[in-house]
């Protein structure tokens, strides 16, 4: 067969393979939840190969700007958009929740082989420059038997802005007034201490490379390159190490009081299997959707995502929806007019 | 040079149809031309740059007003937003890769451009044009991995016990900080000056070399005293594009710098510049008032690079009017 012929007949299976119309739909945000999603649009593309997903990661601020602007159909985004900002919009913008992150205080002192327990007084004292040495009475007491160190606390945080500083700042919000009224809570705050590292390379390598040094990663960062983390007091008062089970656990705790909007932080919640420092990451989809066709397009997919599309969470090492708020959500969808 | 006959331009040449006709055949009025749009692109870039960022930047100028440019706060949580760290570490770290990058720069290119033999020189340039052409993440890799621990473990407990009583040799030794951005700064910009500059001591006329040797001067002296100074211009020139690059550096300097907007006399403290900050927050930011901040510190770097450059133009023009060399 000659080169021509080849080409001619790839051309016509392509051709055949089209269906009648094709969807192409636009969205960007976030890049914590990158990976899930370009595997789920993938997925649904495969399942539905009319419709086209096109994601482009270029984090969360990114996403609701270009969203503001229409120049996306929806967005997606690490932190919950302000009531400000969804004013600012002038059309209604649903959130839903896709899947979970967290974040774990990881720390690197030579010599010391027991794993660390960190109560949430202890965490905002370190990390607001107040516990300054490792053998602070804050530190040790949650510690017993633990030998710690008078050494200097390195404090390492991240330098750009990211999702899991939002999850970090807003725990440590919720438990320390001091911290809220003080530093607040952002995907950057102005930090009162420490080094900043860009991205969870950048705070694991310094981490890595600082003796006495505590920062914070992303969960599944920490996961997947076997990083040493603590556990941290829950507000059931249980020591919880940070694992997908945990995290999820968190969002089932407080799926009862979860409000309609699903703009909900999850941090420090009820339940003696939470793990106390995690968050939702949203898709924030405009509420009426002119074109037909992509609206159908697109609550199909919130569907697909809500059932068939979780069993591509974990292998990728993202917490699961729990059924409650997947329930909630499947109403949710019904909004999009 | 003066008395030269010039050929530039077509100022001078008959205007009229015909001659327009001749000349617009033999090719110089249509060079004149594309060269001519050319020029005016970078020119334009330049406006257009220019003009987004003041626009941009609009929300936080008429909010913060001039006070930008002096507050040291940056907090995104509280939308209070300062430059001050900001310029400040650029100016710190940048100064300090001058600092170094300088006299290594242009002991090297006298080497190269004077007394190696012209084998060894031509490949040495290829190899300095080769760490030219190195991304700056590289660097920023290497410094991660080989300046910081050496920084914290040897250099700068070293600094401390010499030059400790200093403020700037102070504070704990992180390894990661403004000294260690502004060596990696130094080793970046050396290819610059070293490439540049040989070049430029190449250009110089042998007969100022034989003058100063027939007038009894060693060749050292020749060299220091006659063709350095013959060349100053570029090799002033090689400084400012080194600068530019210093100033405008970001990857290498963010991760090494600390990423830490707070001004202290220590070197030895993490600090924080414009352009690291800029890449850090950018896509993250949201809020009108926090990205037209960000806008504005685009628009400060542009003013600040230009004021120097225009500091240090005006530092050729009085150094030269004064001297006796000219180039």
């Amino acid at each position: 067969m000659s080169m021509r012929k080849i080409l001619g007949f790839a051309l016509l299976m392509v051709l055949a393979a089209t269906p009648a119309w094709a969807q192409n739909i636009n969205a960007a945000g976030a890049t914590f939840p990158y990976p899930i999603y370009s595997k789920w649009f993938d997925e649904y593309h495969k399942a539905h190969p009319n419709v086209q997903i096109n994601y482009q990661s270029i984090g969360s601020g990114g996403g609701i700007r270009q969203l503001l602007d229409k120049t996306v159909d929806f967005g997606a985004s690490d932190g919950p958009m302000t009531d400000e900002q969804l004013q600012q919009a002038g059309f209604k913008i649903l959130h839903f929740p896709t899947v979970l992150g967290g974040a774990v205080p990881s720390y690197n002192i030579p010599g010391l082989s027991a794993e660390l327990k960190f109560t949430p007084e202890e965490l905002a004292a370190i990390f607001l420059g107040k516990a300054t040495k490792w053998n602070d009475p804050a530190i040790s007491s949650a510690n017993p038997g633990v030998k710690l160190p008078a050494e200097d606390i390195v404090v390492v945080h991240r330098s750009d802005g990211s999702g899991t500083t939002y999850i970090w700042t807003d725990y440590l919000s919720k438990v320390s007034d001091e911290w809220r009224t003080k530093v607040g809570k952002n995907t950057s705050v102005n930090w009162p201490v420490g080094l900043g590292g860009k991205g969870n390379e950048g705070v694991a390598g310094l981490i890595k490379q600082t003796p006495y040094s505590i920062g914070y990663v992303e969960l599944i960062y920490a996961i997947q390159n076997d990083l040493p983390y603590g556990s941290v007091k829950n507000a059931a008062g249980e020591f919880v190490k940070a694992s997908l089970a945990g995290v999820s656990a968190a969002a089932a705790g407080t799926a009862k009081s979860m409000p309609d909007d699903f703009r909900v932080s999850i941090t420090d919640p009820p339940g003696k299997e939470a793990y106390p420092i995690s968050s939702f990451t949203w898709l924030l989809i405009p509420a009426q959707v002119q074109d037909a066709r992509k609206k159908s397009a697109i609550k199909d997919f919130l569907g697909w995502m809500l059932t068939s599309g979780q069993q591509f969470c974990e292998p990728l090492a993202y917490a699961k929806l729990p059924k409650e708020v997947v329930a909630k959500e499947q109403k949710a969808v019904a909004l999009i007019q | 040079m003066a008395s030269a006959p010039t050929i530039a331009g077509t100022a001078g040449l008959p205007w009229g149809p015909r001659a327009l006709i001749r000349r617009a055949r033999s090719g110089d009025e249509i060079a004149r031309l594309i060269t001519l749009v050319f020029a005016l692109v970078v020119v334009v870039l330049t406006v257009m740059l220019v003009e987004q960022l003041w626009v941009n930047s609009a929300e936080a100028r008429h909010h913060f007003g001039l006070a930008f440019l002096f507050t040291r706060t940056w907090d995104p949580v509280f939308s209070q937003f300062g430059a001050l760290p900001f310029v400040y570490g650029t100016l710190v770290t940048s100064a300090l890769g001058l600092l170094v990058a300088v006299p290594l720069g242009l002991g090297a290119a006298i080497f190269l451009a004077e007394l190696a033999p012209r084998r060894l020189s031509d490949n040495l340039t290829f190899l300095i044009d080769l760490l030219a052409a190195v991304p700056s993440v590289i660097y920023g890799l290497l410094g991660v991995f080989i300046l910081v621990p050496l920084m914290r473990t040897e250099i700068q407990p070293a600094l401390k016990r010499t030059l400790g009583f200093t403020p700037l040799f102070q504070g704990p030794a992180y390894g990661i900080g403004l000294l260690t951005a502004g060596l990696v700064l130094a080793v970046m910009i050396v290819p610059f000056i070293i490439s540049v500059s040989r070049e430029v001591l190449l250009a110089v006329p042998g007969d100022q070399r034989e003058a100063a040797l027939a007038l009894g001067a060693t060749r050292w002296e020749a060299t220091w005293k006659a063709v350095v100074p013959y060349a100053r211009t570029g090799i002033m020139g090689s400084i400012f594009l080194a600068l530019a690059r210093a100033l405008g550096e970001t990857m290498a300097v963010t991760m090494v710098i600390g990423n830490n907007p707070r001004i202290s006399a220590s070197l030895f403290a993490p600090g924080y510049s414009i352009a690291a900050v800029l890449a850090n927050e950018f896509s993250e930011a949201t809020g009108n008032l926090y990205l037209s901040a960000l806008v504005e510190l685009g628009l400060v770097l542009f003013l600040l690079t230009f004021v120097l450059n225009g500091l240090a133009r005006l530092l050729i023009l009085l150094t030269t009017s004064r001297g006796s060399v000219h180039t």
